[in-house]
């Protein structure tokens, strides 16, 4: 059955006010357009979930759409801080609840494979077990020792960002695999958007390379360069100069607040912002091809 | 001849790994540090990038710890899960880098929170990979400015454990790493004693002992074996500048 849809449809239906979101994607394939579409359509209180926030929930945050923040790095990857995040915690305007990226990925894992936690050796640091108590420890039955459990993260909804997908949400990934599947199976609702929209036997041609099963898929919309300014392998780089930029940019609501109404509210969606970014940035974040070799299934 | 604080600490860190070591790389200043140390003394040095990917052979600059270049030409690329647990976790891995805003007297670091958590003076990234990096990996080395702020007695907040408050007291939590090994600076390395505090081992050419003591926060023993460090070499230098970053993003 096919779940194609437009991203905005995908957002009006299943992404509602006072949800847990978590968009996927570690550097590599976060949804920018699925977060810019979020914006437009100003939903509030919304839980954001995500290993490293990304600039993808810095623009969210100053957007107004977020009551609470959950994270393990919550720095600009490469450049320094994330200006609004940092802002909003340190004047009290946003809930915050923190982990190391071990702890978010195993509550992710627990949430994926149904367990109540996985446990994970101690570290030594106990600081954030003392500041965050959904850190808890048991004892292994079997060595008398303690473990470190956290509970199952099961978000509303998760943003899976691909290369590509059929129509019923099977999903190729390549590159840097992140939290993606755990994400997806933890959630309650997953949202694809994929680079292109291909014809389920180019997905059965190599079944290994499908890291989403269109089962657990809700919605599959058809983004191309959905995650610029981060990147998707294969297809195009990632924008570092933006990255940068953005430190610039996020300096100040007014500055932050135009960014906004220019690249998100200025535009009707992720076409017309690409459009709108110039042919010098779009050849500038082409790569040259480089493909991997075949492999023989063989045929029974 | 003067070098920057930046190829000093590289050069120096690079030094610190051994040939065939599978390290946990970090982006910037480690991750050139790494790649120095595979294209000098190191050839068999198995680069691992917290993204997810083992065996990484970066044909540029990478600008993110998740950069498409770390995967192209990679040995294999998992999922976050995978690389903090069965190379993490499992004990596979025997080097880590780390960082933070400041590093106290046994080697902990901090790189949450600058004053109280809940309300927060300066609220800093947080620990990423770094607090099981530092209990995990068989051996941690620190790279950090030598500024008395970045060494205080103690920390405000301990993301990643050194020694905590001596090397028993890690001993006692029964984490499998051997902890901070050095703590790499512009003006010197620190190691820690048979107590875990960090002492000065080394200096660097041209920087004193004197300026290493009066920009650290607490009061700095020198070992009986302090030795200068080797300045980098020629081919050191040219590796970087030429081959590894050659805008000098991560060098001054």
């Amino acid at each position: 059955m096919s779940k194609l849809c437009m991203l905005s449809e995908a957002i009006a239906t299943h992404v509602h006010d006072g949800d847990c979101l978590y968009a996927a994607g570690f550097t590599h394939l976060i949804p920018f357009a699925a977060g810019h579409e979020i914006i437009r359509q100003q939903r509030k209180d919304l839980t954001l979930a995500r290993a490293t926030p990304d600039l993808i929930y810095d623009q969210m945050i100053a957007a107004g759409c977020a009551r609470k923040l959950i994270f393990s790095y919550k720095g600009n990857p490469g450049v320094g801080s994330l200006r609004i995040a940092r802002r909003e915690i340190e004047v009290g305007n946003l809930e915050w609840e923190e982990y190391s990226h071990f702890g978010m990925i195993s509550r992710l894992q627990a949430g994926a494979t149904g367990l109540p936690f996985i446990p994970m050796k101690q570290t030594a640091a106990t600081d954030l077990e003392q500041v965050n108590p959904n850190y808890r420890r048991v004892v292994d039955p079997y060595s008398g020792n303690e473990v470190i459990v956290l509970p199952p993260l099961h978000p509303d909804v998760a943003i899976i960002h691909v290369q590509r997908a059929d129509e019923n949400g099977d999903a190729h990934v390549w590159g840097i695999i992140g939290e993606q599947k755990e994400a997806a199976f933890a959630a309650r609702t997953v949202i694809l958007t994929a680079e292109e929209i291909v014809d389920e036997s180019v997905i059965r041609s190599d079944p290994n390379r499908t890291l989403i099963p269109g089962f657990i898929v809700d919605a599959v919309c058809h983004v191309p360069f959905c995650a610029h300014p981060s990147y998707t392998q294969g297809y195009y780089d990632r924008d570092n100069a933006f990255y940068l930029a953005w430190d610039d940019i996020s300096k100040t609501p007014e500055s932050t607040q135009a960014y906004l109404d220019e690249w998100v509210f200025g535009v009707k969606d992720r076409a017309e912002y690409w459009e709108k970014m110039g042919a010098e940035t779009r050849d500038s974040l082409k790569v040259k091809d480089r493909f991997s070799l075949p492999v023989n299934y063989g045929e029974y | 001849m003067s070098y920057s604080a930046a190829e000093l600490m590289i050069v120096n860190s690079a030094r610190m790994l051994q040939d065939g070591d599978t390290v946990f790389v970090g982006v910037g200043q480690p991750n050139l540090a790494c790649n120095l140390a595979r294209r000098t003394h190191a050839p068999n040095l198995l680069m691992i990038y917290e993204a997810g990917v083992i065996g990484a052979q970066p044909a540029r600059l990478p600008l993110s710890i998740g950069d498409p270049t770390l995967v192209s030409g990679a040995a294999s690329v998992c999922s976050m899960y995978d690389i903090f647990s069965f190379y993490l976790q499992r004990g596979n891995v025997d080097v880590g880098f780390l960082g933070g805003a400041q590093i106290d007297r046994f080697g902990n670091i901090n790189a949450t929170v600058i004053g109280d958590y809940h309300h927060p003076k300066v609220r800093l990234p947080g620990s990423g990979g770094a607090m099981e990096i530092a209990a995990w990996a068989n051996r941690c080395y620190i790279m950090t400015p030598h500024q008395k702020r970045r060494f205080p007695e103690k920390v405000d907040f301990c993301t990643s454990a050194g020694f905590l408050d001596g090397r028993k007291s890690r001993e006692a939590a029964g984490v499998r790493g051997a902890g901070p090994e050095a703590v790499i600076t512009n003006l010197g390395i620190l190691k820690p004693d048979r107590d875990g505090e960090l002492v000065l081992a080394a200096v660097h050419p041209g920087a004193s002992v004197e300026a290493a003591i009066e920009n650290t926060g607490w009061a700095l023993k020198v070992a009986d074996d302090l030795v200068t460090t080797q300045p980098p070499s020629e081919e050191e230098l040219r590796i970087l500048h030429d081959e590894l970053d050659p805008q000098g993003i991560y060098l001054k």
